[in-house]
């Protein structure tokens, strides 16, 4: 029997939100204090969203040692504490909460084979998140 | 179609212990959750149900009827128990949280007739959850 399975991951990194392709004035509407130009920083709260079959041997959808290992190293590791328009996969993308929720996602499919990945859902702080499932 | 959850919460103890495994592979497999003597955790249960609304109640489900028919089919028989010996799916079923959702479900679908399960979302700890949708 399939069922779905959420673990949440926490990690702090700041950011700005700034369009190269947009003149200053541009920028400020668009982004409003998210374009101060020294940044700012989020705690992300990010939930990764995996489904499967309940194994019989293990009552589990994958084991979440697994799972765990995988975020910490290639999501946790990478991102936390970092400034995220320094990255190389925002070096020509805008760090929204978006990107950032699509970045992840394609590293967790990419990279963690132990289960399928149903969606990523991050949130920026406690009155926002973003979700972001692949392209349907 | 309205979408209705209800939480609830109960407390229960478990250890994860395959007996087919030897004692090397349920250590590697369960980790510190297979120490024999259980641990427990805070459970919060989350039951979704769908329906139209009423036009003369204006419910999708009779919130009374819903709580009533949780805490018979679930927290009388889970809340404050040792799930592997007191709880009769757990016998012989290793009671992880994908387990347990699956057979909150199954105590849960025959009962509410009056309204469709649509989810049953079990919380182990706040940062990991396990949903079931049926077996679709």
């Amino acid at each position: 029997m399939k069922a779905h399975l959420t673990r949440r991951y926490m990690f702090s990194a700041s950011h700005r939100l700034h369009s190269d392709e947009m003149s200053e004035a541009e920028n400020r509407a668009t982004y409003g204090k998210c374009n101060n130009p020294y940044g700012h920083g989020h705690n992300y709260m990010v939930e990764v969203t995996v489904s499967g079959p309940v194994d019989d041997q293990t009552g589990m959808v994958c084991n979440l040692v697994d799972l765990d290992d995988f975020v910490h190293s290639e999501i946790l590791e990478h991102y936390d504490h970092q400034n995220l328009n320094l990255l190389a996969e925002f070096a020509k993308q805008v760090p929204t909460t978006e990107n950032l929720c699509i970045a992840i996602y394609e590293i967790v499919k990419r990279g963690f084979l132990k289960a399928h990945l149903e969606k990523v859902r991050i949130e920026e702080t406690m009155m926002n998140s973003f979700e972001y499932a692949g392209e349907k | 179609m309205v979408y209705l959850t209800r939480k609830a919460e109960f407390s229960a103890s478990h250890y994860y212990h395959n007996p087919e495994f030897t004692a090397k592979e349920n250590q590697r497999v369960f980790g510190k959750c297979n120490n024999p003597n259980g641990h427990g955790h805070n459970y919060t249960l989350e039951v979704t149900v769908k329906g139209a609304v009423d036009p003369k109640s204006g419910f999708v489900v009779d919130l009374k009827q819903l709580k009533d028919v949780m805490s018979r089919e679930v927290l009388d028989a889970f809340d404050h128990r040792f799930l592997n010996k007191e709880v009769p799916e757990f016998l012989a079923r290793i009671p992880t949280t994908e387990n347990l959702a699956i057979a909150i479900w199954q105590r849960l679908a025959p009962k509410l007739t009056a309204t469709r399960l649509h989810r049953v979302r079990v919380y182990e700890t706040p940062d990991l959850f396990v949903d079931f949708y049926g077996e679709s």
